[in-house]
């Protein structure tokens, strides 16, 4: 009975946690797409696809869903010199965008889960000030 | 038999000329340029605009708020440039010496400026003077309001015109359906200013209640690109369509440039903006471009340097990254070249006063185009 009852709750509160993180989550990404449409869509394009040899896709973009310091760093500081997405070599220029750590945190899940991306884990407006410009 | 090979050679003649009206939608590339590109100040990241002074030195914006006088040879950061804010499109953006520099001293620029109570930033425009490397005299002229939070078409060239005027625009500021078609606010406007920052009064609304006083013409998106046509003393611009339809406009007193009623371009999404081209009422642009190059910057050529160039309009490609030629035919733009290709974002480019093209590249820095002999 005891056992039982642990395990209830147990469940009960990952589940909890888990449907709390999942509205967290999608409003962060309603929240992102707004920023999205304001401060990057003219170079990444409405469906992420990026312009070829001159603004990197966001969609499927193996240095986005690999690399995601990286990828948080280039939001939050700016972008520039050679880097490699999807086998093809972007050497361009992304300044900062002065966002404030919740807005990067907002953007960064809708571009992670848009356009057939895909992760687990919720950026946070603490994670995001935690990355520092190397 | 005889009838047959007339028939061909008008048939020939006439798709020669459907070809020719359609080049001037088709950008041409060439194999031997003839310039070289010369690198003269290198180590930029976003040089906005750049300037000449009468000793040859030249002043440059770094969108992140830095004002640099690059003197014989090297880059001194002025100081005393007024805080600007930084986000989205906005930063320290445009730099113009006035006419009779050499005796009063002033240079006019325009940023994104934070003055004010609300939240965000708006562009604004000052004059100062450059006293031991500093920013000295400081005059605010205009600030336009509210500011917003919003990312977006700060515009922010300034030009002189033949008379002293002062021209600068101002884009949409990212909300489309409010401000470029309503006069009593600011953004999606060419203003034009006494150099001292009065208003000339006979300015196109100085008599309509509650206009913005300063606006001489208005319905424009995001001007990026203003300058005088040397050739007839006209104020001509170039401004970003949303995805299509930038286009070059010839700025008339009062107009309507018809953003965001008319135009040749959709939402990025692909949904329609409006299905309206034309209309009574508003401007239709000198040329537009489908798909859109994203123009900033923009210089008429007029010196001996580039004998084949002479009379030209060169504006520079965000998007595309390179530097358009385009020859023109009165008001027509008849062919467009395509030079420098994959140089980097062109931000902007400018005729200097010993007669020499120079173009400012993102993440690159300035280059002079040195004709080849």
């Amino acid at each position: 009975m005891k056992l039982l009852l642990l395990s209830y709750i147990s469940c009960f509160s990952l589940l909890t946690f888990f449907l709390f993180q999942d509205k967290e989550l999608e409003e962060s990404i309603s929240r992102g797409a707004d920023i999205y449409s304001d401060f990057c869509i003219n170079c990444h394009m409405a469906n992420g696809e990026g312009v070829e040899k001159t603004f990197p896709p966001l969609a499927k973009s193996d240095f986005l869903l690999n690399k995601r310091e990286e990828s948080i760093r280039g939001v939050k500081y700016g972008q520039q010199g050679y880097i490699l997405v999807n086998g093809v070599a972007y050497n361009n220029i992304m300044p900062p965008m002065g966002l404030e750590d919740e807005e990067i945190a907002d953007v960064m899940n809708y571009i992670l889960n848009s356009w057939g991306n895909k992760s687990d884990s919720i950026v946070t407006p603490e994670e995001v000030s935690m990355n520092v410009n190397k | 038999m005889k009838n047959s090979i007339s028939i061909i050679f008008i048939a020939l003649m006439s798709l020669n000329l459907s070809c020719a009206q359609q080049t001037e939608n088709e950008v041409n590339s060439i194999d031997n340029p003839p310039f070289t590109a010369e690198l003269i100040i290198d180590e930029l990241q976003i040089p906005w605009g750049f300037t000449f002074l009468p000793d040859g030195s030249m002043l440059i914006t770094e969108k992140t708020g830095q004002l640099i006088h690059f003197k014989d040879g090297k880059k001194n950061i002025v100081d005393n440039v007024p805080a600007v804010y930084v986000r989205g499109q906005g930063g320290l953006l445009d730099v113009v010496p006035h006419p009779d520099y050499a005796n009063n001293g002033w240079i006019y620029i325009s940023y994104a400026s934070e003055e004010g109570d609300d939240k965000g930033g708006n562009t604004a425009i000052i004059r100062a003077k450059l006293n031991n490397n500093s920013l000295t005299d400081t005059q605010l002229l205009y600030k336009a309001t509210p500011n917003t939070t919003k990312g977006q078409h700060f515009g922010s060239r300034i030009v002189f015109d033949d008379e002293g005027y002062l021209f600068f625009s101002i884009g949409d500021r990212g909300d489309r359906d409010v401000n470029p078609q309503d006069i009593t606010r600011d953004g999606g406007k060419i203003y034009r200013l006494n150099a001292d920052g009065s208003i000339p009064s006979d300015n196109p609304f100085v008599n309509t209640e509650g206009a913005k006083t300063a606006i001489y013409s208005y319905g424009h998106r995001n001007p990026q690109g203003l300058v005088k046509n040397p050739m007839t003393g006209e104020i001509w611009d170039n401004e970003h369509g949303p995805q299509g339809g930038d286009e070059i406009n010839i700025i008339e007193k009062g107009k309507n440039y018809g953003w965001p009623v008319i135009t040749y371009g959709i939402n990025y999404s692909g949904t329609p903006i409006t299905d309206k081209t034309e209309m009574e009422g508003m401007e239709q642009p000198i040329h537009y471009w489908v798909p859109s190059i994203a123009p900033s910057g923009m210089a008429f050529v007029t010196s001996d340097k580039y004998p084949e160039w002479k009379g030209n309009l060169l504006i520079g490609s965000l998007k595309f990254q390179y530097l358009e030629r385009l020859e023109l035919k009165g008001n027509k733009v008849v062919y467009r070249e395509k030079l420098m290709p994959e140089m980097g974002r062109v931000r902007d480019v400018r005729q200097a006063p010993d007669g020499f093209i120079y173009v400012a590249v993102e993440g690159k820095g300035i280059y002079k185009l040195v004709p080849k002999k």
